[in-house]
């Protein structure tokens, strides 16, 4: 692990209308970190995580990514930069078979790149990345329709969708969402692993127990505002994330 | 008690082993397969052959159809980036306009103009569009609507390009009929097939993620504008052609190629055949075509036959008379009992 700063994010602040959903949020990534992002419902954890990919650009504010600005790019820049997301909603392309999926950023110039223009089939690529997500190799399951996935799997060729970028930093929203016991179960190790070997995580996660098994680090938003940031139960124990989550006594 | 019946569908035949992959093991089972291919296909080798037999009125409808099942093919692959058209008409008269002032100017012959037309009008189209390709569904279309009627008043106002007159008196295609009828089917086989085979490469995957989820294809560090611009300089090359034979079939260029029928007609081929594999609205317009000329013997009620049998055909098989078939080709179907 490198004391490299992957990520740093300077007093962002964007608001819709009159609402505020992200307020001079700053904080900063260490290469190899896994940060995690909790908070409320409607807290701006997801606005945040399109602030940094840059699918909504900041009223205010800055985002560093390796020594350089990327704030206000496009988003397929900042992909092609290294900074891979899942979406929380997790729509694949439903027409495709799981496998096909891939093959759309296997096609972007970063890859063609990265693997020097001498790579085999993207398809066989592809199957490999899948396997790595837990997809069986030799079964069915990545040569079925996207529509006809379980949820599980779904979230998991999401998963794998960042990882076929080579990403440097994944930011990962409300992966575990929806997926059974056995599914999490089952997907833990494989971030484990990740972040294991060095690429560094930002996630978004309302399962607190998984995720603070994963994250070194916790920040904690509260409309819009950073609240709390260190380790997690460091973090658990502040008056402000407690105020936040359960509420503030009424005083009579 | 009443017994009552369920329909019960079933794949027939090597469809049921497994989605794409199969071995083929008796001649059956090979003409199965390649038939429904090759019937159509050599039936558009073999139809001006007949020239003796149905008359050179029906050729001339062949050629006709061949245009606009181009334009509908030139639909069709926009549709598949996301991109919902309605301004077919626009590519039409780019490459119409250009290859006429291409030979009304310099004088050129129809072998350097047709391809000068075509690449030109396409680029030119693509650069026109390239502003707008940002914007989505229905804002598209309705941008691509007015294109065309903008251009035509554009040449009225200016009086450029022959304005109201047009451009007569341009070199014919060919002195041969055969090269008349067999450029416009070659064309379209060209295209039929050359989109079938780019829709299903990595590239077209790619165009297909943008018309399913142009947001997860952007978090795939692609850039979706480039891939939808060239998507609409193919689709418009494929809509340029037929601009371009046009004139030098009918010598003449003029107002009628920006008209809204070439707009109309391809996406409602395409609507009536079936969206997305090309091979629907390629059907779609020879169904269309010819069932307009046939309608001919009804005079002044030709319209109201037409829209008849569209508005029929489009309740009745919403999914579009290709995929109809398709799913019938492939299925049984039987009544099964219910406890």
């Amino acid at each position: 692990m490198g004391n490299r700063a992957v990520l740093e994010v300077d007093k962002v602040s964007r608001s819709f209308g009159g609402v505020v959903a992200v307020w001079e949020v700053s904080f900063h990534l260490q290469e190899g970190e896994l940060l995690g992002i909790i908070g409320p419902n409607g807290s701006g954890k997801t606005t945040l995580v399109n602030l940094l990919t840059g699918f909504v650009k900041p009223d205010s504010g800055k985002v560093i990514y390796l020594g350089k600005n990327i704030t206000g790019k496009m988003p397929y820049k900042i992909a092609e930069l290294g900074i891979a997301r899942t979406f929380q909603m997790a729509k694949p392309f439903y027409k495709l078979p799981a496998f096909k999926n891939l093959i759309i950023p296997l096609y972007s110039p970063r890859v063609k790149k990265l693997r020097g223009g001498r790579y085999g089939k993207r398809d066989d690529v592809a199957i490999d990345l899948l396997e790595e997500v837990g997809f069986e190799r030799d079964s069915f399951v990545p040569y079925k329709m996207a529509s006809n996935l379980p949820h599980g799997y779904v979230k998991r060729l999401e998963l794998a969708r960042c990882l076929s970028l080579r990403p440097d930093l994944i930011i990962l929203d409300e992966l575990f969402s929806g997926m059974s016991m056995s599914e999490v179960a089952s997907t833990l190790p494989i971030i484990e692993r990740l972040n294991g070997e060095g690429l560094s995580i930002i996630m978004i996660e309302h399962r607190l127990r998984e995720l603070f098994r994963l994250a070194t680090r916790v920040m904690v938003l509260n409309f819009g505002r950073k609240i709390a940031d260190g380790p997690p139960d460091e973090v658990m124990e502040s008056d402000a994330v407690k105020a936040a989550y359960l509420g503030t006594e009424h005083d009579e | 008690m009443t017994i009552r019946y369920r329909k019960e569908r079933l794949d027939r035949g090597i469809k049921v082993r497994t989605e794409d992959i199969f071995a083929l093991s008796s001649y059956k089972e090979i003409l199965y397969l390649v038939l429904p291919r090759a019937l159509p296909v050599l039936f558009l080798l073999i139809f001006p052959l007949l020239k003796g037999l149905v008359g050179l009125y029906w050729e001339k409808v062949l050629i006709i159809t061949c245009i606009t099942a181009l334009l509908a093919l030139s639909w069709d692959l926009l549709a598949s980036v996301g991109l919902i058209s309605l301004g077919q008409a626009l590519f039409f008269g780019a490459g119409a306009y250009l290859t006429g002032y291409l030979n009304h100017s310099f004088g050129w012959p129809p072998l350097v103009t047709i391809p000068l037309g075509t690449l030109g009008g396409a680029l030119f189209c693509t650069l026109f569009l390239l502003p707008v390709l940002r914007i989505r569904g229905v804002y598209f279309a309705i941008v691509t609507l007015t294109l065309p009627l903008l251009l035509v008043r554009v040449i009225e106002a200016t009086k450029i390009l022959g304005g109201t007159e047009g451009l007569s008196g341009l070199s014919r295609l060919s002195e041969n009929i055969w090269v008349e009828l067999y450029i416009p089917v070659l064309a379209l086989f060209l295209c039929l097939f050359g989109f079938r085979r780019l829709i299903n490469m990595d590239y077209g995957l790619v165009l297909q993620g943008i018309r399913d989820n142009d947001l997860a294809v952007m978090s795939g560090a692609i850039n979706i504008h480039k891939f939808k611009a060239q998507a609409v300089f193919i689709a418009a090359l494929a809509g340029a052609f037929p601009g371009a034979f046009m004139t030098h079939y009918y010598q003449f260029v003029g107002m009628p190629a920006f008209a809204l029928d070439f707009s109309i007609l391809p996406l409602t081929c395409a609507v009536l055949g079936g969206v997305g594999n090309f091979a629907g609205p390629l059907l779609g317009a020879f169904i269309l075509v010819p069932l307009s000329e046939i309608l001919r013997a009804f005079g002044t009620l030709r319209v109201v036959f037409y829209s008849a049998i569209l508005i029929v055909c489009v309740v009745g098989l919403p999914e579009g008379i290709f995929h109809y078939l398709e799913r019938k080709y492939h299925q049984f179907e039987r009544l099964v009992k219910v406890a």
